[in-house]
Formats: structure tokens, sequence, C-alpha cells
């Protein structure tokens, strides 16, 4: 049913698709689009096999809309997609945020704007994942860098959508979406699963939007089950009433809604660090970038340079800390993108100051070459 | 204040959430007779099939109709309802899914996903009520406003024709289809018993009173009595309408059951059967 434990040689779009079948999803739509058609390919022929749906919609406004669907309908639910689809897809994904739904997006970035560089990579969508739904809200989003990560990311993905009934978006680019490399499957045992929290009160007593003392949602019934819950996009309190201009149930269901998220950031974020112990220059970098962006810091270390790189995985929430410590440690923070220099921002306002922080952006579809992320260095150290 | 007992009405006792009543429909409006239609018909179908029926609507007026059912119900966005009932009926084809939209929500905004579920012909019941403009946002043109009408974005009278609903999806591949008028209450009712328990895509278009808009601007009868008389007058039997001239149907509302085929399977039974294919193949 699943790919057996060991050690396979995966793309990464397959990878994701495995992942994402030992995670519990059992539910797939999504409509075609380069670089992130393979995934729903494969979806379609593997989703049958475990007993799950896999549908091709007749658009991404359908794609999230299915999965949200699916979700209440009590199955974990996938779509993928890439810049254009993803667009369209901020209208449901706001759905999905204020009804408290989970649901894993992948955005296979390509670059843009519009329909833009087709079959090239980009990391133009990293804003877009944090702000791109009207409204205010906050939201989960990780960046593989290998195969490896599209297998282990899709099963922590559905794992955090769940504990947190939110969206999480999954921010590959067409290089980790198509190449190939070794994946290790651990044994299934060794494999956390998080299995969606379901109401243990008799219908009468359950509240869908208020969570139990000491949790940050409630539980989530599917739809059949007796519950009766109204799943609303209006603005509702915690029944799913709606609640017209009452404003003071109106700021209680945002903030909570956005700081379940936020205030949990410890809990959310993953990051690797390397060669950090003694670095006097940090290399912050995510996706295929970081990959990169560690041949250039073993380069500098050759090189007799203390370079280090701290590899965000999580990049939604923000780690403030982790780069206000990092900006601590070191004279510069150097932050290479596929794109004009977007989390640079970010770096940029976390490390307060106590570091010099440069942008080294990349557009027009191509990786950067190591030597540019070098020079960066050798410039910040000089 | 209306009295308690306003509420104690057997169907809304037994089927409505009257805790977050009374809705927000205004006076004279046809939803509430809609909501009645609905209601009656499960009434008459029985507790166990209101039992494993789920609702689902969009945005505009009609998108609040079934959020007083006591059932669970989804208020999706504005057009989007069909995509996520189409997912929760392919993942739960046990329960009835009964989708409310209006006709802004069906054939303006959301037309691609209306025209797909008929063609997929998946077993949702979706009832489309038609009341001739955009009620929520002030009374505005939409698909189904009569061409030369005034309304609050076509203060010239509206230039483009209308689209008709049973000939789009007809031809889309529903395989139950019929229209009629909040007038026609017993015929209505009668449809959506029947689209309930219909395997396959099932579409009723109630053409509904809004006083408040289509009346005061497109009818030029603001009392909703009068509204009523005009569907009684203005409506012609399919069978009836045949034998007509489109001269004289021009204006008319065509009421009838326009379609009941069985020739089409259904498509949660054709994703069982890819399913049964599906397995024991290799990864």
């Amino acid at each position: 049913m699943y790919v057996e434990p060991g050690t396979h040689l995966m793309q990464g779009d397959e990878a994701i698709v495995e992942g994402a079948l030992i995670a519990g999803c059992r539910f797939f739509a999504g409509y075609p689009i380069t670089p992130a058609t393979e995934i729903a390919e494969r979806m379609s022929r593997r989703m049958p096999q475990v007993g799950g749906v896999f549908m091709q919609m007749e658009d991404e406004l359908a794609s999230i809309m299915a999965i949200i669907g699916a979700s209440w309908a009590g199955r974990k639910s996938m779509t993928a997609t890439s810049g254009p689809g993803y667009s369209l897809m901020q209208e449901g994904l706001g759905y999905a945020i204020i009804t408290e739904t989970p649901i894993v997006i992948v955005d296979v970035q390509r670059g843009g704007p519009s329909t833009g560089l087709v079959t090239l990579p980009s990391q133009g969508d990293v804003m877009q994942a944090r702000w791109g739904s009207h409204g205010d809200y906050a939201t989960i989003a990780l960046a593989p860098s290998s195969a490896q990560d599209m297998f282990d990311l899709a099963i922590k993905a559905f794992n955090l959508s769940e504990t947190y009934r939110n969206p999480v978006i999954i921010l590959a680019d067409e290089v980790i979406a198509h190449v190939r490399e070794p994946v290790k499957v651990p044994p299934y045992e060794e494999i956390e699963v998080v299995e969606r929290r379901r109401p243990n009160v008799p219908p009468e007593d359950y509240i869908p939007y208020l969570p139990d003392p000491g949790e940050w949602v409630a539980p989530m019934p599917a739809f059949g089950e007796g519950y009766n819950v109204l799943v609303e996009s209006v603005m509702h309190d915690e029944f799913g009433h709606r609640i017209g201009t009452d404003h003071v149930a109106a700021e209680r269901t945002i903030k909570r809604i956005y700081y379940k998220i936020e205030k949990n950031v410890d809990k959310i974020s993953m990051y690797e660090k390397r060669y950090m112990e003694d670095a006097e220059v940090a290399v912050v970098a995510y996706g295929s970038t970081a990959r990169t962006a560690l041949r250039a810091v073993r380069e500098a270390r050759n090189q007799g340079i203390k370079a280090g790189l701290i590899r965000m995985i999580t990049l939604w929430p923000f780690y403030d800390r982790l780069i206000e410590e990092t900006a601590s440690q070191v004279k510069a923070i150097i932050v290479p993108e596929m794109n004009m220099g977007k989390i640079v921002r970010e770096v940029d306002r976390a490390s307060k100051g106590q570091a010099k922080v440069m942008s080294v952006p990349k557009v027009g579809g191509v990786l950067h070459h190591p030597d540019e992320i070098l020079a960066a260095i050798k410039s910040a150290v000089r | 204040m209306l009295p308690e007992a306003e509420f104690e009405h057997v169907l809304a006792k037994k089927y409505m959430r009257t805790e977050i009543m009374p809705h927000a429909f205004c006076p004279g409006c046809g939803l509430g007779i809609i909501e009645r239609m609905i209601l009656m018909a499960f009434e008459e179908l029985g507790q166990g099939e209101w039992d494993r029926t789920v609702f689902v609507s969009g945005i505009g007026c009609s998108g609040w109709t079934p959020l007083y059912f006591r059932r669970d119900a989804a208020h999706t966005l504005h057009g989007r309802a069909l995509a996520f009932a189409t997912a929760l009926k392919a993942s739960r084809p046990d329960l009835n899914v009964v989708v409310v939209m209006g006709d802004g929500d069906s054939m303006g905004i959301g037309g691609n996903h209306l025209i797909h579920a008929a063609r997929r012909n998946i077993g949702i019941t979706a009832i489309i009520a038609t009341n001739m403009l955009y009620s929520l946002t002030g009374g505005q043109m939409s698909p189904t406003t009569p061409e030369g009408a005034r309304t609050n974005t076509t203060p010239y009278g509206n230039i483009e024709p209308n689209f008709d609903l049973m000939e789009l999806l007809k031809a889309a591949g529903a395989t139950y289809l019929a229209r009629w008028t909040t007038y026609h209450f017993i015929q209505a009712k009668n449809s959506i018993k029947k689209a309930v328990k219909h395997k396959g895509f099932a579409a009723i278009e109630i053409v509904f009173q809004c006083p408040t808009y289509a009346g005061r601007y497109i009818l030029n009868r603001p009392d909703p009595r009068d509204m009523m008389q005009w569907f009684k007058e203005n409506s012609i039997p399919l069978g009836v309408a045949k034998n007509k001239s489109p001269e004289e149907l021009r204006g008319k509302i065509i009421v009838g059951e326009y379609l009941h085929r069985t020739d089409r399977k259904e498509y949660t039974e054709k994703l069982r059967e890819l399913e049964e294919r599906a397995k024991g193949r290799g990864r």
C-alpha cells in the first residue's frame, strides 16, 4: 500500500505524494499546471489504491474548495499547484483559515509575475504565502530543500495542519520538485502521524469554534456525524453564528486564529544550523537556494572564512528569535533568494540592527552560482 | 415584537435553529417559502433521509437559506458551493448533499462549477433560487435579469440576454431538471423530493419574489403578494409552452419538470468502480 521502508531513488514530486499518503491523506484535488503536474499525476494513480479519492477539478478555485469540503467529510486532504494556480487559491485559503479547516497546499514555485517562467524555479511566492489572502490571519509555510524534505515535510505539514486546524503551505520550487535523489523511508512505526482530534461530548454540548481549556483549537467533527456544525465564512462567534457588527466577538475570533499560530512559533519552527558554532558571517537560506548556500559556506571555510548556514525549514510563522540570536553572534547575515529580496526584509527586521544584513537576489529562473554567494560572504568580512 | 409562538411552527421546531431566528430575510422575501418547501419535502421523505442530509450554500441572500436548518451546513464562498459539495459527496456518497444557490451565485461567479457538476452527473441536489438580480448588494443586474430591465447597474436598461438555466444544464449533462416559482409550492416541493432521491446531478430552479429590489425595479410590484400574482399569471406549463411561438413566450416563466433521465451513471458510483480497478496495481 505504502512505499516500503528503506532507501529509494525518488523525484521530489514522487516523494511528497508518498509522504502525504503515509500521513493519512485520502483526498486530492488539483488542476494541471507546470511544474506541479507530476504530483497530481501520481496522486491519480496512487490515491484510489489506498482507498482515497483523486479529483481533477475545473480550476484551482474549485480545487481548494474541494479539499476543504473533503476535510469536512473527515478526510485529510491536499492540493498542489504553481504560481498562477496559487494566486487563484488565495480565495479558498481564506475560507480554510476562517473555518479552521486543516488542509495542505503545495506550491511548486515557478518564475512570475503572471504566466511567467513556466518551467523555471523561483522563490517569488514566499510573501504571498504569508499575506496572499485578504484580511488578518497567520499561516504556516514550510520550505523543502531536497526530495527527502518533500517526503518528511509532507508528513509534518499534515501533522501541523491537524494540530492547529489551519492550512499548511509547502513552498517547493521547480528544482526540488524535479530533483531525483535517495529518499529514506523510516519504519512506519517510527513515523509520527497526528490524527484529527474529534469531539468527545454529545452534539448538544459541542461548540465548533471554542477551544477546550488549554487548547488553541476546538476538536473537529465530520459532516454527517450529528454535530450539526456550521462551517461559516462570514465572521462568526464560537458557535459558528454570524456576528454582524459585534466587533468584540470579531476581534476575539481574529486574534485567536492569529495567535494560535504566532504564539506557537517555538513549536512550529524547524531549522538546520551548519558550521554556525564559531561563525562570524551567516548565510540564511531556504529551499533549493540553501543547497547552493551550503556549497558557498564550505568554500568560504576552505578559504579560512568563518561562515555558517542557517537553513530555514519553517518560513512562516517567522522565527524572530532564531534570527535575533544569530544576529547577536555574527557580523553579517547574507540572504540569497530566488526573488528580488523578500525574506531578507524579515531577517533585517528580526536582527534588530545587530548585524549587517545583505540581500543576494536572483531572478530570471536560475539558481545562484555558489560564487555569487561566496562573493557576498567575502565582501561581508572584508 | 413578534409573539414567542411565532417560532412554535411544527416545521420550525422540528428542523430549524430557532435560537438564531428571526431570520435575516426582508419582509415578504420568497426565501422563507423555499425553506418551507425544502422542509416539507423532508417531512414527507421521512426522518431517515433528513438524518443523512447535509447542506452547502454560497454567498448572496439565498446563501442564508439552509443555515437555519439544524443540520451540518457550510456557508462557503460566492460561487464555490458546488466545488465544496462535490468533494463532500465524493468523500461521503451515503450523504444527501443539498446545495442552495442564487442565480448570480450559480450562473454568474459560479458558472464554471455549475456546468462541471452537471457534466460529472454527481449526486447533488442543487436548489437554485432565482430572483432576477443581485439583492444582497442592493439590486444589480444578474445573469437572469430580463433584457431591458433597469437595475442599479443597468440604469439605461439591461442589454444582456439572460441564461436559460434548464437549457444550460441539459446541455451540460444534468439528469434531473425542474423549474417552478414560489407560487408553485406543491410542485416545487415534489420536485425537491424527487431530486433528493435521484441518482445524479439534479437542479431545481425556483423563481422567487424579491419585493425589495426585483419587485420595485423590474416588475414594478413592491408588494410580495402582487409578485406572487405575477408569477401565477406569467407562468406557462412546459406542455403548453411547446405549442407557443417565441413571441408568445417572451417574458414568461416556463415551469415544469424538464428532464428526468436515468441513462447516465452517477459520478460516485463510477468512483467506487475506479477504486476497485486501481487496487492491486503496483506503485
